[in-house]
């Protein structure tokens, strides 16, 4: 399969994920965001970081720029689009994705290992983990606390549309597992038709036994599934 | 802010004495600029000799004694001097690494403060041609009870996270204290680490003739205009009045500003390469020139500036962050910058070098500065100032005099105490795990960071201990050096080489430079008996309010090399029913510790002496052991003596331990909780005690058998018994209800 890494100025992730994705055998490339064409891909990572700065708002200029029309116009078509941190943030700029991450609920940045629950493993990018898989996967973020509309909840319940909520150790959902104050613990969701998925956590960190754990490793194998 | 009336006013002005104090200068050094000049300086040429000659740029009163560092050792390849120092860690791999302070500008702004050291020190790396992988942190603040601390603790905090977080690179390992010492006066000392290949190291020499100076990364504004004076004097009730010279750091810019140099170094179009810091374009000018012994001369029309109608002045003395001056080779301006335009950076040819050695300054094309480059660099005020050595004695405490506690009492007072919780409150804010090489984060005696795309590592901790070196400054000196050492070793790495940043007081008095040539001695003691060479540092004077001078506190940075990596070690217990021994030999010394600072607030005595013997002996033996892989966890022995130490084992790890009373009748408060140095904890498995205890005495080290690792207790035969759970809960508290 063939992927492609969007490149802002102030990513940071954009070499992690690319070693990540070359490591479970993807082909890809790095894109860097005054192209104003997309090359021919499987899948789309906008990665994490602080694109632009993150001046104005979080995401909100990378929303605007040259490449992300591309990126629209191809997950509208079908492609799939993977956007995690500064990407999952960056795509609910663009309208790809709806809802918004707000400021840490503790007002500051967030650094550690939190648990995760698969809510949903019948998706492109979650058929290898079992049902309610509990994984430790890495958080890094100012503004990583999800909130929308009670509509739009309300369709992520009912249309499936919720990736992975935070938990603790034993999987219970509640407030002393919401690290951010994300609304129903919500840490990643996906589009209507399940081709984009925008989270918070970090999968690329989580693929090597050495440096954390290979909890990551199933997200980047559903996609050949 | 005072130094207005210069901005506006035209450098034909008279300098008067008011002028040249305001400058920080002394009258004997503006008769000495006189005589070099051989004539009066205008208000430019003042402003930039007193950028040069401040403490913080010339070094003037440490520099005799900053000589005496022991430097030298084959893995060096570039010692103090150059913007960082660089040392070498095998197949065409080098590590590039500095600290810095950034002490005044944190006081008074903490998170602009803070967050702009971490910018500078990351330029300083980034320079040399190296990629930074790592960032670590000392920070000291007051008693956690003055009113400014909260304010202070949470600002530097975010700033230091703000501005790693953002370019990316991830924040690793440091220490967050707390004494009234820092009351009015906080540290903020930050450390990079850099990769980069042996054939691939950028200097700061200018070489050839009229090649292109270039300016390049953000324009030039009217902040941070003689910061490196305000860090070079004291504070006093108008110090709030300073804010507008504290830079301001922008981290977007700079992670730009890194990728387009890193890019541009790829081939060889650069001659030389020098970040603007302290004393921005003035500073990193002059010291090009005076390296490559030519002259420099700048167009100031051509510099990009950010607000309208700056002045030379203003120019040559701005901090704006985020800026680097490059010396091009010829004809590959273009292809230069083209990289610059992509990252959206300018990129200015401003000067030439010339064969004058001269500094010369052109604006509206006429000359508005000149000055000899010696004068400015190798002919600045050096000072052999007075000093004092101090007189220390021992103090016997007798315990049977002091209210009667129990070891569970004294132990939960330390573990609880703010400069022992658990400082997660604070590495949460820090991304540590950013670039995927992190092997093992802040919490274990050093942090370990992947060599990327290999399979060897490099370990980096940074140490202080301000009590012992007021105490007795040669001992204290030589202490924070040796654990350094240690902590670098109980992660089974090979301990390569240090960087200092040596915090001290108002250097004109006495005692505050006795203090200064003392630590400075007893690091250059130890340095020399390891075989731990000094490669790159930062001395910040000045350190103090109102006459009340800090604590001497020398914080060492240190790097150390896991040549292959298999599994991190830590100090987390790893099994139950495994045997722990104590390495070196326990005397139960109890002046200065934390056990009677926390229980009795008694402050007395001498610290603990070092014997570099043991030291070396020690920690040697120990890495024999780690290579053959006979150790399963360590830990070094330091603040709170071992039952800390044994507690912290516990705490990290689901397993607690079972530890006898020591055989020989020793008083259990001077056993427990005594700081001998030269200590460490190891966890063996009990088949391989033969062959540990061969390898130990093979090599003459003193050692205990003091029992063995069980589950969820912590427990000392007969004293006391915790669970893991408790003990963690007594740890955490602090941060969080602060």
């Amino acid at each position: 399969m063939k992927s492609s890494v969007i490149v802002f100025p102030g990513s940071n992730c954009d070499r992690d994920i690319a070693i990540a994705l070359e490591k479970m055998q993807f082909k890809n490339q790095m894109v860097w965001h005054k192209e104003t064409k997309l090359p021919k891909t499987d899948l789309i990572v906008v990665p994490g970081g602080f694109s632009y700065g993150d001046y104005l708002r979080s995401g909100a200029i990378a929303g605007k720029s040259f490449i992300i029309d591309e990126v629209i116009k191809a997950a509208n078509l079908g492609c799939l689009v993977l956007g995690i941190c500064n990407g999952f943030q960056i795509l609910t700029e663009t309208g790809l994705l709806k809802g918004t991450l707000l400021k840490n609920k503790n007002l500051k940045f967030i650094n550690k290992d939190v648990n995760l629950k698969v809510m949903n493993n019948y998706t492109r990018f979650t058929n290898k983990y079992k049902k309610e898989k509990i994984l430790k996967i890495n958080i890094a973020h100012n503004e990583g606390n999800f909130f929308t509309d009670a509509n739009h909840i309300e369709e992520l319940k009912k249309e499936n549309l919720i990736a992975f909520k935070y938990c603790d150790e034993k999987g219970n959902i509640n407030e002393d597992s919401n690290p951010n104050g994300s609304l129903d613990n919500i840490a990643g969701i996906f589009n209507t038709n399940k081709n984009i998925l925008g989270m918070m956590p970090h999968p690329e960190r989580m693929v090597d036994e050495l440096i954390s754990n290979k909890d990551g490793v199933n997200l980047f194998s559903s996609l050949f599934n | 802010m005072e130094s207005t009336c210069f901005q506006v006013c035209s450098i034909k002005m008279k300098i008067t004495n008011q002028i040249i104090e305001k400058h920080g200068l002394k009258l004997e050094e503006f008769k000495n600029i006189k005589k070099l000049l051989k004539r009066e300086p205008n208000l430019l040429e003042l402003g930039i000799f007193s950028a040069m000659w401040n403490e913080h740029c010339s070094y003037k009163s440490s520099r005799v004694h900053l000589k005496k560092l022991h430097t030298k050792g084959k893995q060096v390849i570039q010692g103090p001097g150059e913007n960082a120092g660089v040392i070498d860690i095998g197949d065409n791999d080098a590590i590039v690494f500095k600290i810095e302070s950034h002490n005044h500008p944190s006081y008074i702004e903490p998170f602009q403060g803070a967050a702009t050291g971490v910018g500078g020190i990351l330029r300083d790396v980034f320079t040399m041609g190296a990629r930074p992988i790592a960032l670590l942190n000392s920070i000291h603040f007051g008693s956690p009870e003055h009113s400014k601390t909260k304010s202070l603790l949470n600002g530097v905090v975010s700033g230091i996270g703000g501005y790693g977080n953002c370019i990316g690179i991830p924040t690793v390992a440091g220490e967050t204290k707390f004494n009234e010492t820092y009351n009015e006066n906080i540290l903020v000392n930050a450390m990079a680490v850099g990769h980069v290949k042996k054939d691939k190291i950028f200097y700061s020499k200018a070489k050839g003739l009229n090649k292109s100076v270039v300016y390049v990364g953000s324009k030039t504004g009217r902040d941070g205009i003689h910061g490196a004076s305000m860090a070079s004097a004291e504070f006093d009730e108008s110090s709030a009045g300073k804010k507008p010279t504290v830079q301001v750091g922008d981290p977007f810019t700079e992670k730009l500003l890194m990728e387009a140099c890193l890019e541009l170094m790829k081939d060889n179009s650069i001659i030389s390469i020098q970040d603007m810091g302290a004393a921005g374009l003035t500073s990193s000018s002059v010291e090009m020139a005076s390296k490559g012994e030519l002259g420099i001369e700048l167009e100031l029309d051509k510099v990009p500036c950010r607000e309208e109608n700056m002045t030379p002045y203003e120019m040559m003395l701005s901090e704006s962050q985020e800026r680097m001056l490059i010396i091009l080779e010829d004809k590959k301006e273009q292809k230069a910058k083209k990289i610059f335009d992509k990252w959206d950076l300018d990129f200015v040819v401003i000067g030439r070098t010339t064969n004058t050695n001269n500094l010369t300054l052109k604006f509206n094309n006429k000359i508005v500065g000149e000055i000899p480059i010696e004068a400015l660099a190798s002919k600045a005020p050096v000072y052999d100032r007075q000093w004092i050595k101090k007189v220390n004695k021992k103090k016997e405490i007798n315990l049977k005099d002091l209210k009667k506690i129990k070891i569970e009492e004294a132990l939960i007072k330390i573990l609880s105490s703010p400069n022992h919780s658990n400082k997660s409150w604070v590495t949460n804010q820090y991304d540590q795990s950013v670039m995927c090489d992190t092997v093992q984060k802040s919490g274990s005696d050093a942090a370990i960071i992947r060599i990327h795309n290999k399979d060897k590592a490099i370990a980096v901790t940074v140490d202080s201990s301000a009590n012992y070196c007021k105490s007795h400054p040669i001992t204290g000196g030589k202490q924070v050096v040796c654990e350094n050492w240690r902590n670098l070793i109980t992660v089974g790495a090979k301990p390569l080489a240090i960087t200092n940043c040596l915090n001290f007081g108002n250097p004109e008095n006495k005692e505050v430079m006795g203090e200064f040539v003392e630590c400075l001695q007893g690091i250059k003691e130890a340095c020399e008996f390891l075989g731990f060479p000094v490669v790159s540092g930062n001395v910040s004077f000045y350190n103090g309010t109102n006459n009340k001078n800090i604590y001497p506190t020398p914080v060492i940075g240190g790097v150390g090399l896991i040549k292959k990596l298999s599994y991190p070690l830590n100090h987390s217990f790893k099994k139950e029913n495994n045997i722990l021994l104590l390495i070196g030999k326990t005397f139960g010394h109890l002046e200065q510790s934390c056990f009677l600072k926390e229980n009795y607030s008694i402050n007395e005595g001498m610290p603990p002496e070092i014997n570099l013997l043991n030291e070396k002996n020690n920690g040697e033996t120990l890495i024999k052991l780690i290579e053959k892989n006979l150790i399963l966890s360590s830990h070094d022995i330091s603040n709170g003596g071992l039952i800390t130490a044994l507690s912290e084992m516990s705490i990290s790890s689901n397993y607690g331990a079972k530890i006898q009373k020591p055989k020989k009748l020793t008083n259990l408060f001077k056993y427990f909780f005594g700081e001998d140095q030269a200590r460490y904890i190891i966890e063996i498995d009990t088949d391989n005690l033969p062959k540990v205890e061969k390898i130990l005495k093979d090599n003459n080290i003193y050692y205990e058998n003091i029992g063995y690792t069980q589950k969820k207790y912590f427990e000392i035969e007969g004293e006391l018994r915790i669970s893991n759970k408790d003990l963690f809960k007594i740890n955490n508290e602090w941060y969080n209800s602060y």
